[in-house]
């Protein structure tokens, strides 16, 4: 009793270094991304006119005060550029994220059925691709997807095209890259859950007289609802930012707000635009991200 | 009996087609990798002929190398780190701020990377740091980090504590006994935990893209710049390379943590 008590001290210690390093680094970045984002463009080495210089005194902080825009802010909201990149990538999110779970959960499921041996065999294969790469592996959907490449080949080979599909630069092949980079992000947490769930009681629900599609609607699936969304989540948040997938596999003509950040920065170095765009961004993620933050917690931190 | 008739022919099936489809794309990569042919439809035989031209491009090779100091050093200081924020979040009952670290500890495991790319470019443009190897090397710790601490924090949360507190009982004093106790029984989350971050930093090409500066571009900006203008076998061959290493480091970690740990448990993937 009073040994942990005493671990708790130096414990707290360890907080230190980690804590200075994210508050430097991941807090303090956003400030300056907020106050980017309500600085003006200019034509400059950085690119923005600077509003704010904490040496000046209080007379030019109230300079820079007034000085503040939102014009980022309204640009933003007045073009449909913009409107349309965020309702793009809020309407693939969702479409990729209900894709993963319909694929991921009956694999998870067919894992968490396995023997007890398997399971970690099967565990170990879902995992390693995802330590693989990331850019590699949509590079490896190119090469498949491409004019002449394997899948074309063998769909013209069992003669079901008469000529080569376009794949690549569609919404079918940016799904598919979400879809496969994803995967284990939507897996492994389902797995987690249908692992625990006690057998006797899909076993009890059979033997009183319950179909196996009611088995798993009424009994199965509910059970496994904290899976579920932790899955959602984990894929959803990142997949509404995200930038390599639509950009290498999806067309050029709509883009998310990931690439349109993107594109603002580096190829217009507009750099309060692209900043305005984060925050915003930013915002549509805050209500998901809290959710997350909560499961996570809940997660690693109920064994106390 | 009925456990064998718990796996239905459905459950198979999805497993057989689920590993395929993340297998199979990675495979067909390794082996155009060998193809003699510049032509993805024509099979013109074995050959090492991508691999040489890779070891004869010097920017490609640049690029590697800068990549690999790059997820070695930030690898490193992100296990510290990570296994820090761990005990303190696992052993360090409350202190003032708390929900705010684990917080910013668990907020970048989600965040597009785009944001927090920018974000960090954005502190290093106001800081007016050179940007390259160091920049680049921050930006991968923080990011990674984060990993470090969620795999280290699951294996502790499934440790008995009464060890801790046998140790402490037994004339330990606190930070003996995580030395000679806790440390060991967390070893392979640790070693995991690098491992993780290593891949992660050899992976990421967006953040890398924000914080880097003109010069120093890691493998993966190489990559994506010419795999934009399109498909190079070179590039098929410098991927399978990629994950040569990183099969490699798995297998030696793996057998590492096999060797330090006599518990069956390993630690969550994530």
């Amino acid at each position: 009793m009073s040994a942990r008590r005493i671990f708790a001290r130096p414990a707290r210690f360890a907080a230190i270094a980690p804590y200075v390093w994210m508050v430097l680094f991941f807090l303090v970045p956003f400030a300056f991304v907020l106050k980017i984002s309500l600085s003006q463009t200019a034509i400059a080495q950085p690119p923005y006119e600077p509003v704010f210089d904490p040496t000046a005194g209080w007379d030019a902080l109230k300079a820079a005060l007034a000085a503040l825009s939102f014009d980022n802010f309204r640009l933003l909201a007045s073009d449909d550029i913009y409107m349309f990149a965020y309702l793009r990538s809020l309407t693939v999110a969702v479409t990729a994220t209900a894709l993963l779970l319909l694929i991921g959960y009956p694999i998870a499921y067919g894992m968490a059925r396995l023997p007890k041996r398997w399971q970690a065999v099967a565990m170990v294969l879902v995992i390693v691709p995802f330590w693989t790469s990331f850019l590699i592996r949509i590079y490896a959907w190119i090469n498949i997807l491409q004019h002449d490449g394997l899948l074309n080949q063998i769909l013209l080979a069992l003669h079901l095209v008469s000529q080569p599909v376009v794949w690549l630069s569609t919404d079918s092949a940016m799904y598919i890259g979400i879809v496969y980079s994803y995967l284990p992000f939507m897996i492994l947490p389902l797995y987690a859950t249908l692992a625990k769930m006690e057998p006797a009681l899909e076993e009890a629900a059979a033997d009183l007289g319950a179909a196996p599609w009611q088995v798993f609607w009424l009994v199965t699936f509910p059970l496994s609802l904290p899976g579920v969304g932790a899955g959602v989540l984990l894929c959803f948040i990142p997949i509404v930012g995200e930038f390599v997938i639509p950009d290498l596999l999806a067309g050029s003509n709509s883009l998310m707000i990931g690439q349109t950040l993107w594109l603002e920065f580096f190829t217009n170095k507009d750099w309060p635009v692209a900043s305005a765009a984060a925050i915003v961004l930013l915002a549509v993620l805050l209500v998901p991200l809290l959710l997350y933050e909560r499961l996570q917690k809940r997660q690693l931190e109920q064994g106390r | 009996m009925r456990k064998a008739s718990r796996l239905s022919r459905f459950n198979i099936a999805s497993l057989a087609l689920g590993l395929a489809f993340l297998y199979l794309p990675i495979l067909i990569l390794v082996i155009y990798s060998f193809n003699a042919s510049r032509l993805v439809t024509v099979w013109g035989g074995w050959s090492l002929r991508w691999y040489h031209e890779f070891f004869n491009d010097r920017a490609m090779i640049e690029a590697a190398w800068m990549s690999l100091r790059v997820a070695v050093s930030s690898a490193t200081i992100a296990t510290l780190l990570g296994t820090l924020a761990a005990v303190a979040l696992s052993r360090g009952e409350r202190f003032r701020g708390r929900t705010l670290f684990s917080g910013m500890l668990y907020a970048p495991l989600v965040m597009p990377e785009v944001i927090t790319g920018l974000s960090l470019l954005l502190l290093f443009v106001a800081l007016n740091a050179e940007r390259g190897f160091w920049t680049v090397t921050i930006a991968h710790t923080t990011l990674t980090m984060c990993f470090v601490a969620v795999v280290v924090q699951s294996r502790l949360g499934s440790l008995d504590r009464s060890l801790e507190e046998a140790a402490m009982d037994l004339g330990c004093n606190p930070v003996r006994a995580f030395v000679a106790v806790t440390l060991p029984l967390i070893a392979p989350a640790i070693v995991a935990g690098w491992m993780l971050a290593f891949t992660l930093s050899l992976d990421d090409l967006v953040i890398a893209s924000f914080t880097t500066g003109p010069g120093s571009a890691t493998l993966p900006i190489r990559i994506y710049s010419e795999v934009r203008l399109g498909v190079k076998p070179e590039i098929n061959a410098i991927c399978t390379l990629v994950i040569a290493l990183i099969a490699l480091v798995i297998v030696i970690a793996s057998l590492a943590s096999k060797l330090s740990s006599s518990q069956g448990e390993s630690a969550a993937p994530l």
